[in-house]
């Protein structure tokens, strides 16, 4: 999968460096995803695949490299005008507005302020694909379950119709029910043409739902490729997963 | 027992002149965590631009409307030019907008001199209101706590009820997360802050009716609306309210039953609310 034969990348990350305070994270790290796929970054804490994310949101700018999106260039523009490009994040821990309602949270990105994209997602369709969220719409966004939380931070996301929809470590702090019932949204988001990239320590979600996996380690990525060849990969999966082979 | 109900109008109104004081800069902070400093000099430069368009036009409520937009506009310059270089460094936010507050004050000395001066309040509310009992009082200073409570509801319903003020109570919780909704978290501070400055700049022309305006005055009434910011919580619409309440009845209180102490019974209860609960009555941690 080298960069010229994959010339219809949506998001395109080439070389970048980024620094977290004085820490050297990412150290020149490639990546290329396709539209509509499902790319998945694992690695185990502080390797950087926060790190990796809030680079492509602008959040954390990187320092040398380039970030190109739908052909256009990314770097050096503001995160929010990278979220008005077509990138939506579902950032760790959620990060649900708590002064605001359900409702408020889920109507945040059609804000005249953030220049709304039309597209199949409006309240309507987003309360569809979560039920939950409807009993819940004049509720603070602080007095849901984790597992409501994530649903919302996913409604939130596709809200904004984006793209490509940034997840990072949607999986964490919840029971082994919800933790598929993330990986079978990821799925249907897929299904409906969005691309995600996936930051995950759970082993498990990122195999069972990416089309393609890079790992990395101490900001380098050690291995691409697609799930079948990293489950091939048993030096890869030992030194720098830490999963166990017959766990695989 | 009429002294006791005299006091309480007198702090009530003082609470309305306060919250329109505060209600700006506590909001402004909650967004963007900026120090502005210079938010008692906005309110004395608001009251003498209303003083001058009140002796020109003879109109109150164009010297309420100019002071505020003067304020607005002058303020914008300032978030724009010169605090927006400050970034996320209190001390030099704190230290600049000081310096703006005495480049201000110096100005209004210029312009206007250093005499008391009163913004002339129209005829018509002017005069006494007799209450139940047979108290006389000002009916300007009622005007004035219907104008806190006009603005207060105002704002409240802006804030809770609208779209913006699900924004701005976003950017509030989590502004980083706001900016990657979409939403340029800049120019909404700019939006938020120019109502400040504009309520800012509508207290100096209230208050200028009944305080009087004079040098100095900026740095009184920013004391009694940090107080009140920091009693009520930073950030907190809600706080502002109850907080001005608070700072509003203690002054007027203390002025009468221990006025050698005003300024204890004004700050004593409020150190040991910051010994207790130092984010405030409605305050989150930062």
């Amino acid at each position: 999968m080298s960069i010229s034969a994959m010339p219809e990348s949506l998001l395109s990350v080439r070389g970048i460096h980024t620094y977290y305070g004085d820490s050297y994270v990412l150290q020149g790290l490639s990546l290329e995803q396709p539209e509509g796929s499902i790319v998945a970054i694992l690695g185990r804490n502080g390797m950087g695949k926060t790190t990796f994310i809030r680079s492509v949101a602008g959040l954390t700018p990187p320092r040398q490299g380039e970030i190109r999106f739908k052909g256009a260039q990314l770097s050096g523009r503001a995160p929010y005008a990278i979220a008005q490009a077509g990138i939506a994040l579902v950032p760790q821990g959620r990060r649900i507005f708590r002064s605001l309602s359900v409702r408020e949270n889920l109507l945040l990105p059609t804000s005249g302020l953030a220049r709304p994209r039309r597209g199949r997602w409006n309240l309507e369709a987003v309360l569809e694909q979560f039920p939950q969220l409807a009993e819940r719409m004049h509720h603070s966004g602080a007095a849901l379950s984790g597992g409501e939380q994530q649903m919302l931070a996913v409604g939130r996301a596709l809200m904004a119709n984006p793209d490509l929809i940034l997840m990072d470590e949607p999986s964490e702090g919840l029971a082994p029910k919800l933790v598929q019932q993330v990986g079978s949204i990821m799925q249907d988001v897929r299904a409906h043409g969005h691309a995600v990239l996936l930051v995950e320590q759970n082993f498990e979600v990122a195999m069972s739902v990416a089309d393609y996996i890079y790992v990395v380690s101490a900001g380098r990525f050690v291995f691409e490729g697609t799930p079948a060849e990293l489950e091939r990969a048993p030096e890869v999966l030992d030194q720098h997963l830490g999963v166990a082979r017959a766990h695989a | 027992m009429t002294s006791a109900i005299l006091q309480a109008i007198n702090g009530v109104s003082l609470a309305a002149l306060l919250f329109l004081l505060a209600s700006g800069f506590t909001l402004s902070f909650g967004l963007m965590r900026v120090v502005n400093m210079a938010h008692g000099a906005y309110y004395l430069i608001g009251g003498y631009v209303g003083l001058s368009i009140a002796e020109h036009t003879g109109s109150f409520a164009l010297a309420l409307a100019g002071g505020g937009a003067a304020v607005a506009l002058g303020g914008f310059f300032i978030d724009r030019f010169l605090i927006r270089r400050t970034g996320e460094n209190h001390l030099a936010q704190v230290l600049l907008t000081v310096g703006v507050a005495f480049v201000i004050g110096d100005v209004a000395l210029q312009i206007w001199g250093g005499d008391n001066l009163m913004v002339p309040a129209p005829q018509q509310l002017k005069g006494a209101v007799v209450l139940p009992g047979g108290i006389y009082y000002p009916k300007y200073r009622f005007i004035l706590i219907f104008l806190g409570v006009f603005v207060g509801i105002a704002l409240w319903l802006l804030y809770k009820k609208t779209q913006i003020g699900a924004v701005v109570r976003a950017g509030v919780d989590d502004r980083e997360q706001v900016n990657a909704t979409g939403i340029n978290v800049d120019r909404l501070f700019v939006m938020v802050s120019a109502l400040a400055s504009f309520l800012a700049g509508l207290a100096g022309v209230a208050g200028g009716a009944f305080l009087t305006l004079y040098p100095g005055a900026e740095w009184e009434i920013l004391v009694y609306a940090l107080v009140v910011v920091i009693v009520g919580g930073l950030g907190s619409l809600e706080g502002a309210m109850i907080g001005a309440l608070i700072v509003g009845l203690l002054d007027a209180y203390g002025r009468w039953l221990l006025p050698e102490f005003s300024y204890f019974v004004l700050f004593g209860p409020i150190a040991l609310l910051m010994i207790f609960r130092p984010r405030g009555l409605f305050g989150r941690e930062h």
